[in-house]
């Protein structure tokens, strides 16, 4: 077969893919069942279970040693599972690994663009290991270089890069064969906090002009708000699955801090009147409603005591990850 | 081993990337280039002229320097097909093996352009420092050079293989380091390219037979020897009385060569 024909191909991108049809459908670009990795001494990965659909961003949401990378490594075909069964862009991970390296592509966790190259070289390389055709390559590099903003600084060295353009190079590299799914492993470690949201403005970018599947591991929970659905993984399973808002609401209460001219009139007044137990904190009254949006107008009319200020807290992630495992994100990765 | 997607054309095409990407490595590199350079011709100047001094007709050979000449091209090469070994170790610290890694090539044809790139080097390293031949009071004629060529070319794939096979077996720079480094003084010692082996106790005889490098010491000598009118075909150098042809010498060289670039190539390919 010609490098032109594959090529052709793989820009079909909702084309079934024949390999794996009895397992997947076309709109299932990620389908793990039961998978499970184990190193000497240590289970890594103890039964995942994962439906990502085609054209989705998904983030995988999990502390340091929680088995992002491990899982992430087995749907690349990376890392052979000890058990069950991945497909990834309806190919087999363990009967058809060139398959699924045709039609994926991966950003790392750690660095690896080659310094002593340009920018455009890099992607050159890249372009002659996926074996796609001279024309189309040429078209591509330039296309993906604008697409990350790199294009003014094609022919510079990469190790005169920032980390932050170094990434966005990595952007660029994985998405240059027009894979179907593109996997990010914590691709914003390491970064500021304004270089992190200009990698995610770049991310929004690609999400909006291409077809891809963004499959992202984190352990950043305002990074996993920017994807469709999350799965939150901790020691190896997947403890909850959603989208970001469905998980926050799973929680059922939000957060209200109230200020009062008397605290203690307060409080006995929301037992009273409201049947809500509150708790005297530093910050003020402290309570949980269902809905604090519009708890607040109910509450200012019927304290019958003056309220100086209402703070209503909507759950975050971190709340889903502490409901979920007991332990805030950041206590998991301190422990570990 | 995984199949690659798109046939031998393909395959190829990511042998040949590789490859360019090692010559570009090195180009851009040129104070290291130089000083890989500058070893050998330290050793053929001053160890040379030094022990020339030490032993006047050396072995019946001549000059000590003529003696040494074949010893240090070996270890022009020698540096390069370390560098080899060396940045597959780095490519995988680094995190650029990855990216090579989860390529749809067969990982075969990504060790063949390492191998093919580093083997390139050190033949060029070579011939660069062949041109001092003079030195050596060795008269470089064109049949001579090409010879030459030819035989470094081989001694470097398969030098080349070697360390690879080393590289690939091993995940830490630290461990690849230390261990070449133990191994690679004594190899050069009973390779016969710093003294010549005739006369050794058994033990060290069988040591000497056993080191690839002896091969391809003297498959450097011989076309050098058999230049000089009036050096004998310098049997001293070798080991035992017994002496292999050029011809099994070559095939040694290169059937040792591929047999690390297969098994270095399977130890890739297995997935972790």
């Amino acid at each position: 077969m010609s490098g032109e024909a594959r090529f052709t191909d793989l820009s079909v991108r909702d084309a079934p893919g024949a390999a794996g049809a009895g397992l997947t459908a076309p709109s299932v670009s990620v389908l793990a069942r039961g998978l499970r990795k184990s190193y000497p001494g240590v289970e890594a990965v103890r039964g995942v279970d994962l439906t990502v659909r085609a054209g989705e961003t998904f983030g995988f949401l999990g502390p340091n040693g929680a088995g992002k990378s491990t899982t992430i490594a087995m749907l690349c075909t990376l890392a052979r599972p000890t058990a069950g069964r991945a497909t990834v862009a309806g190919a087999d991970v363990t009967a058809d690994p060139a398959a699924v390296r045709r039609r994926i592509g991966l950003v790392f966790q750690d660095l690896t663009v080659d310094g002593d190259l340009t920018a455009a070289e890099n992607l050159r390389f890249h372009a002659d290991l996926y074996g796609l055709p001279h024309r189309t390559a040429r078209r591509r590099v330039a296309e993906m270089l604008d697409l990350v903003g790199l294009h003014g600084r094609r022919h510079s060295l990469v190790r005169t890069f920032s980390g932050g353009m170094k990434r966005r190079l990595e952007i660029a590299r994985g998405l240059l064969h027009a894979p179907r799914v593109l996997f990010l492993d914590e691709p914003t470690v390491g970064l500021d906090p304004q270089t992190r949201a200009q990698v995610w403005d770049h991310l929004h970018r690609v999400r909006q002009q291409r077809a891809v599947t963004l499959f992202l591991t984190t352990h950043h929970l305002e990074e996993a708000e920017h994807c469709d659905r999350i799965a939150v993984i901790d020691d190896g399973r997947i403890v909850t699955e959603g989208t970001p808002a469905a998980l926050k609401a799973a929680i059922g209460t939000d957060r209200v801090v109230l200020h009062t001219t008397d605290d203690a009139a307060a409080r006995t007044a929301l037992g009273e009147r409201f049947g809500l137990a509150a708790r005297r904190d530093p910050e003020g009254l402290l309570l949980h409603v269902p809905d604090g949006a519009a708890f607040v107008p109910v509450l200012c009319a019927r304290l019958g005591v003056p309220v100086l200020s209402v703070t209503v807290t909507r759950p975050s992630l971190d709340d889903v990850f502490l409901h979920c495992t007991g332990r805030t994100i950041r206590d998991a990765d301190g422990t570990r | 081993m995984s199949p690659g997607p798109g046939g031998a054309r393909h395959e190829l095409r990511a042998v040949r990337v590789v490859w360019q990407r090692e010559m570009m490595h090195v180009l851009r590199n040129r104070g290291r280039l130089a000083l890989t350079l500058l070893q050998p011709v330290l050793y053929l100047l001053v160890v040379g002229t030094g022990l020339a001094a030490l032993v006047p007709d050396s072995a019946g050979a001549g000059d000590y320097r003529t003696y040494l000449f074949p010893g240090v091209l070996l270890m022009t090469v020698q540096m390069p097909a370390i560098g080899v070994g060396a940045s597959i170790v780095w490519d995988r610290e680094a995190g650029f093996l990855r990216e090579m890694l989860v390529a749809p090539v067969r990982r075969g044809s990504l060790l063949l352009g390492k191998c093919a790139g580093g083997a390139t080097v050190a033949t060029c390293q070579g011939v660069l420092v062949m041109a001092l031949a003079g030195t050596a009071h060795v008269p470089l004629s064109p049949g001579l050079a090409v010879a030459l060529t030819a035989e470094l070319a081989v001694v470097s794939l398969a030098l080349t293989a070697l360390t690879a096979m080393a590289a690939v077996s091993v995940s830490r720079q630290q461990t690849f380091q230390a261990g070449l480094g133990f191994a690679l003084m004594p190899m050069l010692f009973l390779s016969g390219a710093m003294f010549p082996l005739a006369g050794l106790p058994p033990w060290l005889t069988v040591l000497c037979l056993a080191d690839p490098l002896t091969y391809a010491v003297d498959l450097l000598r011989r076309p050098v020897a058999g230049h000089l009118a009036h050096v004998p075909a310098a049997p001293a150098a070798w080991p035992t009385a017994w002496h292999p042809s050029t011809a099994a010498e070559l095939a040694v060289t290169a059937a040792l060569g591929v047999t690390a670039l297969v098994l270095a190539a399977r130890r890739f390919a297995r997935p972790r």
